[in-house]
């Protein structure tokens, strides 16, 4: 469930009204968990609305979500819907859209890409469980150039997806045969004219969406190996490989190297960021356009919802220094905290994705709320976002940070590496100050609070 | 090439729209309270945060001069011996070390200053040159602000003006907008906290307000330096007697925060330990209020 509010009408003229204003007032009065909520905006939305949008999003509950009505207008029309169809879609539930009451677009599955950079590097096997999990792509360690390893990384993707795919069409095939869904075909258009159920293709359109998790920390661990390994040859494999598969262990100093001296996603680096757009265009050629069971076929999606955190419990180490067990990378955010040249540079990376390819993206932008405490600042808000839907970005949607963000900063600085403190004249990240300081500007969130 | 200390993106407290900042290194004032002490030396510095040092020793060992020791406190660098060749920053795996400072070409900075066009274009915003004093690097600026200009780049420069009237002049024909600062109206009391007296500012304010150019003026706010009555009439009388439109006053309440960056350049801050601290809210309304009876609108951050 997703609450959209603002969008477009179908004769593509702009769908805000005064209903949407209230909208907003409620949702700024009352708390609201579920369902989520967003704003649509499109390139005809008023300023107007949009700043009352982001006021709401000041408050820092972590909502409305912005969605950029254009872009998923063509995400849909890619995909072969109407414009009719399309105009009066939206987002259902976390990021993905569809053809409200005219689809069933089925999320089949997450796929952990950067799981799959680990097998690869473990020559097919998940060094977690120490069982194969893949076919053989070669042992790293014969590796002679970064294209080398890239190619036995896209290898072991195809064959996981394809394989993925495989297990989803019968699936697919199950629910179609054993679990009918009376309600929902009753409400979804073409279902009863076809005589067919919600999930035998009785929908006018039937998608299948395969989600794809961490790019960011998929990138900036291959960004490690080319840039360390392969080109300066400043780490050896077989050592990057040891430090990974001990977690780490007695490495702090090569794990500090890796996380201060490697161009990572999120920062308009041209370096990171064509890794970032090679690996989507590549995640997108693997799923795209392959059949699923309706005579329809499968889509990329970028969404993570909170598998991201499940992911990287499965996980070992990672070559970008992430540890063991901690979470990867969300949809397409940047990893965690390797964010360091602000919300700007953020979005400039995003936008070099071409994000019409696939069925919705992901960014999750920390905030300090420093960055929003005037009137003014709202305005320019609003126009960082103007600037990524600019750049064809599908989402965004922002964190404030409060005093327990910035507690636990303290605790795993390298995690919160993005969080620049900024007042008039000055600049400094919250990890280079020490204690004193750390505990005035907590005090002080807590007073900026809103 | 020029001295650069900072590239500060999503800028939003240094002038219209999102903003680009571009801190120049070096600047002719000393003010106790300054904010990036780093901003005020012309030449390279080091830098060093405690907290981020892992204790590796890489720097102790990269270092040619043998400068660097490993102490209970960190590292201590021997400032004899050090000669600033970056080493120990190149090898720090934590960039606990840091050289303050790098050389960089007008063709880098543009590109960098066009990675933000979509930003401009959307919040009308653009480059701001700021320190330290940007005026330092007359050179660079000049080539900057033309070719800026040229490409429609909105250009704001942030400036003590102390700097000779011909240059003053010379750059702000050059700009789109001006962030004067303004600290203090007693030359004495301005020669003491900011080692230089303000006559040259003052006249120099005087001289592009009556060209014409388009101008704001930054106040700090500091208890126990200028925030008493005298100081503000003196300055609100200063400002309305320009000729022209009242200039635009941000005022912003000083912060102790500079301690930090102190604690990284290995200086003190505030030897003198004056006492400073940050005015009250009611206080700043007063001083607010002093400046509308003489018809200016003070605004209160940058």
């Amino acid at each position: 469930m997703n609450l959209n509010i603002g969008g477009i009408k179908t004769d593509g003229s702009d769908g805000v009204t005064e209903v949407s204003y209230i909208m907003l007032e409620v949702l700024e009065e009352i708390h609201l968990l579920q369902p989520g909520c967003s704003i649509h905006v499109s390139s005809r939305t008023p300023d107007r609305f949009l700043r009352e949008g982001c006021k709401v999003i000041r408050q820092g509950h972590g909502y409305p979500s912005v969605f950029n009505t254009d872009t998923y207008v063509n995400e849909l029309l890619r995909q072969g819907k109407s414009l009719h169809d399309a105009r009066e879609g939206g987002c259902s539930g976390c990021i993905e859209v569809g053809a409200f009451g005219k689809e069933a677009y089925l999320l089949t599955g997450y796929l952990n890409v950067p799981k799959i950079l680990e097998v690869t590097l473990h020559n097919g096997v998940d060094p977690v469980t120490g069982k194969r999990a893949s076919i053989e792509t070669g042992d790293p360690l014969t590796f002679k150039s970064y294209e080398d390893l890239y190619a036995a990384f896209i290898k072991q993707l195809h064959y996981i997806v394809d394989m993925k795919i495989r297990v989803n069409n019968y699936i697919d095939k199950m629910f179609a045969k054993y679990a009918p869904a009376t309600l929902l075909s009753v409400v979804t258009e073409d279902c009863i004219t076809k005589g067919r159920d919600y999930y035998n293709e009785g929908p006018r359109y039937n998608t299948s969406y395969i989600q794809c998790t961490g790019l960011g920390t998929t990138t900036d661990s291959l960004s490690v190996l080319k840039k360390h390994v392969f080109e300066d040859k400043t780490i050896p494999m077989e050592k990057l490989l040891y430090a990974v598969d001990c977690n780490f262990a007695g490495e702090e100093a090569l794990r500090q190297f890796i996380l201060n001296r490697t161009p990572f996603f999120g920062n308009d680096d041209a370096y990171a960021d064509e890794i970032a757009v090679k690996v989507y265009d590549d995640l997108y050629d693997s799923i795209e356009g392959k059949p699923n069971t309706k005579g329809e076929c499968f889509h990329l999606n970028m969404l993570s919802t909170t598998c991201h955190v499940y992911f990287g419990k499965v996980m070992g180490a990672t070559p970008n220094g992430r540890l063991a067990g901690k979470a990867i990378s969300d949809g397409t955010s940047p990893s965690h905290g390797a964010d360091t040249h602000g919300p700007s540079a953020v979005v400039k990376s995003l936008g070099k994705l071409d994000q019409v390819k696939s069925g919705g993206t992901l960014l999750n932008q920390r905030f300090m709320p420093s960055l929003l405490k005037r009137e003014s600042d709202v305005v320019k808000l609003t126009q960082l976002i103007r600037s990524y839907f600019a750049l064809g970005g599908h989402h965004i949607q922002f964190n404030i940070v409060d005093t327990a963000t910035l507690k636990a900063a303290q605790a795993t600085p390298e995690d919160y590496r993005d969080l620049l403190v900024r007042m008039a004249g000055y600049s400094d990240y919250f990890n280079d100050m020490n204690d004193d300081l750390q505990q005035d500007v907590i005090a002080r969130t807590e007073n900026e609070a809103f | 090439m020029a001295l650069l200390f900072d590239i500060k993106r999503y800028a939003i407290n240094d002038g219209p729209g999102i903003r680009i900042t571009l801190f120049f290194k070096g600047c002719p004032l000393n003010c106790i309270w300054c904010h990036n002490p780093e901003g005020i030396s012309s030449e390279k510095e080091k830098m060093y945060t405690l907290r981020k040092c892992i204790g590796c020793c890489t720097c102790v060992k990269a270092c040619p001069n043998e400068a660097l020791t490993f102490t209970s406190e960190g590292i201590v660098t021997d400032a004899n011996r050090c000669k600033l060749c970056g080493k120990c920053a190149e090898v720090c795996p934590t960039m606990a070390m840091e050289i303050s400072g790098t050389e960089y070409s007008v063709d880098f900075l543009m590109k960098e200053i066009e990675k933000e066009t979509v930003f401009f274009d959307q919040s009308e915003g653009g480059v701001t040159f700021c320190g330290g004093e940007p005026l330092m690097h007359p050179d660079l600026l000049k080539k900057l602000l033309i070719i800026c200009g040229q490409r429609g780049i909105h250009r704001v420069v942030d400036t003590s003006l102390f700097a000779k009237p011909e240059l003053v002049l010379e750059i702000a024909l050059l700009s789109d907008l001006l962030l004067v600062d303004l600290k203090m109206m007693d030359s004495g009391k301005h020669r003491y906290f900011c080692g230089v007296p303000n006559e040259l500012i003052l006249s120099n304010i005087r001289m592009i307000a009556e060209v014409g150019i388009p101008f704001s003026v930054r106040i700090p706010l500091i208890k126990g330096v200028n925030t008493d009555k005298e100081n503000i009439t003196r300055t609100a009388e200063f400002l309305a007697s320009l000729p022209g439109n009242r200039p635009e006053v941000a005022l912003l309440p000083y912060h102790d925060i500079a301690k930090n960056k102190h604690g990284k350049l290995g200086s003190i801050y505030n030897p003198d330990e004056v006492p400073m601290s940050t005015p009250s809210e009611e206080e700043i309304h007063h001083i607010r209020e002093i400046f509308l009876r003489h018809g200016i609108t003070a605004t209160v951050g940058g």
